[in-house]
């Protein structure tokens, strides 16, 4: 790898206010003050945006796809947690 | 003051915008990295947008760009300076920003004719400003080479720079408090860069105030030729 | 750069020696959700083979987007109104972008820009043949416009359904943006066609060149076609070559005549039969010249391209040794391209 190989950041961008920040891609940038103009640049020239967060790609932890079903089955068979779990008599209001 | 506009204080500022954007625009498809062309894109466009919002006030904004020949252009010569390297580059972008920042700061808080155009200018200012201060900083304090570089791209358009305090007929500004700030942005900015100001003169014989009253230098009228000769092949013509 | 490595074998560690059997399972898996329409995302497992061909063909449209740049900036500082400069620069800008989207997503699959740039630069990588052909006149930058981003939308709009979802994702954005390419470039031609008999003829002329070199830029016919098969199962492509240039002439007609400009092509006409336009016979031999490194800017392109990141060495190089003394670590890059990033974060 040469030194002129900027390293890659990862862009967030809250497209309104009240939203939150949503992935929108990546850059590559030498350092932090220019991963946020780049993105400026880049992800938000038709106004799309209103904050932007960039984050060093390499500085994420991320799930492994193998561990996909130890991570995320057991979530699927508590229904339980869900409102339409329950059955409420009818005319009941405000539940 | 009132609300007229004065179309010599338009042209100036409009063709400063104009010519600044124009040399910009040599920049697209040769840019040192694929974010710079977006970023300087960018930028051009801002400026091509406020020229054509003054050039506007001034009379027809294609006839004023087109159709003007090279002595009736007053904008800085500084703005027309052609390519050089990105280093030049910057360092124009560094002066020339600076200056428009202030101006349209100054104008802006005014209720001239030009305080509508200058509150919207002076946030895309602000952020051309920023653009020319980061990359001032990497170029002066990056590497030997680059911070020669950019040594000389400052001292090259040192001696264009006086020229931007020259009052401009229909403009009310505190001129030389303007030069105080910018002299004292400039210095703080390449001292962070690790360089130093420039000591050659900032106004000569001949580029005291010249381009504002329309004396430019050789590479402007080739640039001009470049700019005018499609839209002058076909007179009348709409596009 | 060893991020694809590492790819595959945060894949496989987990799983130690038993790769036969679970490659098989992978695939498997890979298989079923590609037929199910299923996204394939950056850390899935995935055939060396659907990487290999993904990162071929989002390099070669990257790189056609940044050398596409280039004969239309060729216009900008000569084009003849502010309004016409102020659009032509930003179109030239969303093609740097294009190319930026690009390159992000070829590089959640473990390849580097910086390893694309150079395959592109080398000439191991290719890009689109429509470049290697001049902007001569102002009207170029119209029919470049209205027929060659009128058939590249025509070949993008279904890769926003691509099995791989950075590449469908980054279609989607470029996909949104190409359509104002487009109709730029239809207006700037109505406004010609419309005009003075000088600008009418610059207009036609403009057509005339650059019709059949938009028809070949959905590639050779299906039948001579290598790769299209393996990446139509895959998902990566969605209709075969013919298909879509028909579709295309189809288009193409009536906004031809809406144009006032005629068609270069004496053998078009419609098919009441086949509810098509039947299309005269593209000259394939000037499509493998031009492919081959013959066309008439081949050269010129290349060089220009090489130049400006030649040329800009330095300034990487700057900013890079700025940040290192800023972070006083490992220096530039040190940090630099995980297997992927965040694209891979959200799989």
């Amino acid at each position: 790898m040469t030194n002129t190989d900027w390293p890659l950041w990862e862009v967030f961008v809250r497209s309104r206010r009240g939203l939150s920040h949503t992935h929108a891609g990546s850059l590559h940038a030498p350092d932090a003050e220019f991963a946020l103009r780049n993105a400026r640049d880049l992800y938000t020239r038709r106004g799309e945006g209103v904050s932007i967060w960039v984050v060093p790609a390499a500085a994420i932890t991320a799930s492994s796809p193998d561990e996909k079903d130890p991570f995320f089955e057991p979530s699927a068979d508590k229904p339980y947690r869900h409102p339409t779990f329950y059955e409420i008599p009818e005319g009941v209001k405000h539940l | 003051m009132t609300a007229t506009v004065s179309a010599s204080a338009a042209l100036a500022l409009g063709d400063d915008a104009l010519v600044l954007s124009h040399r910009l625009g040599e920049w697209a498809g040769h840019a040192p990295v694929l974010e710079e062309e977006v970023a300087l894109a960018n930028i051009a466009l801002d400026l091509l947008g406020q020229a054509r919002v003054l050039l506007s006030m001034a009379g027809d904004e294609d006839e004023l760009a087109y159709l003007r020949e090279e002595r009736a252009f007053r904008n800085l010569q500084l703005v027309e300076q052609p390519g050089g390297d990105f280093a030049h580059t910057i360092a124009r972008q560094l002066y020339f920003s600076t200056y428009q920042h202030l101006l349209y700061a100054d104008l802006a808080a005014g209720d001239g004719p030009f305080a509508p155009l200058a509150a919207k200018a002076v946030k895309e200012v602000a952020y051309h400003r920023d653009h020319a201060e980061q990359w001032t900083l990497r170029l002066g304090d990056g590497t030997d080479v680059s911070h020669e570089r950019m040594r000389l791209a400052c001292a090259e358009l040192w001696r264009f720079t006086g020229e931007m305090f020259q009052p401009v007929e229909g403009l009310d500004a505190d001129w030389a408090g303007m030069e105080q700030a910018w002299l004292e942005s400039i210095g703080a900015v390449l001292g962070r860069a690790t360089l130093s100001v420039p000591e050659g003169p900032r106004t000569g014989a001949w580029s005291a105030g010249a381009g504002r009253q329309g004396l430019h230098t050789e590479s402007f009228g080739r640039m001009l030729a470049e700019m005018q000769h499609l839209h002058r092949s076909h007179p009348g013509a709409s596009w | 750069m060893a991020t694809a490595a590492a790819h595959r074998t945060a894949a496989t560690s987990a799983y130690g020696a038993q790769d036969t059997a679970d490659t098989a399972a992978y695939e498997r898996a890979f298989d079923a959700a590609v037929a199910a329409d299923e996204r394939i995302e950056p850390r899935d497992w995935m055939p060396d083979a659907y990487r290999a061909t993904l990162v071929r063909q989002i390099a070669q449209h990257a790189h056609s987007e940044i050398i596409g740049m280039q004969p239309e900036a060729n216009w900008i500082t000569r084009a003849p109104s502010l309004r016409r400069k102020a659009i032509l620069m930003a179109k030239v800008q969303d093609e740097a972008g294009h190319g930026l989207y690009l390159y992000s997503a070829a590089e959640t699959l473990g390849t580097g820009r910086d390893e694309l740039l150079d395959k592109l630069h080398s000439g191991r990588q290719k890009y689109s043949s429509i470049f290697n052909y001049p902007t001569l006149t102002w009207a170029d930058v119209g029919a470049i416009g209205w027929l060659v981003d009128g058939a590249a939308i025509t070949n993008q709009v279904p890769l926003c359904r691509c099995s791989y979802g950075p590449y469908a994702r980054a279609m989607v954005r470029v996909c949104k943006e190409e359509s104002f390419h487009q109709r730029q470039g239809y207006e700037l031609l109505l406004a010609l066609s419309k005009g003075t008999p000088e600008q009418h003829a610059m207009a036609q002329d403009a057509v005339n060149r650059w019709w059949w070199p938009s028809l070949m830029m959905f590639g050779p016919p299906d039948d001579e076609s290598q790769h299209s098969a393996q990446s139509m199962a895959w998902k990566i492509k969605r209709h075969s070559n013919d298909e879509l240039r028909q579709r295309f002439v189809d288009i193409c007609v009536p906004q031809a005549e809406s144009l006032g400009l005629t068609l270069p092509d004496p053998d078009l006409r419609w098919n009441e039969e086949r509810g098509h336009h039947d299309f005269g016979a593209i000259d394939w031999t000037e499509f493998w010249e031009v492919l081959k490194g013959n066309g008439p800017c081949n050269e010129q392109r290349i060089t220009q391209r090489r130049r400006a990141h030649d040329e800009g060495a330095w300034v990487r190089e700057a900013a890079a040794a700025y940040a290192a003394k800023r972070s006083g670590a490992t220096g530039p890059g040190g940090t630099a391209t995980g297997p992927g990033g965040t694209e891979g974060a959200q799989a």
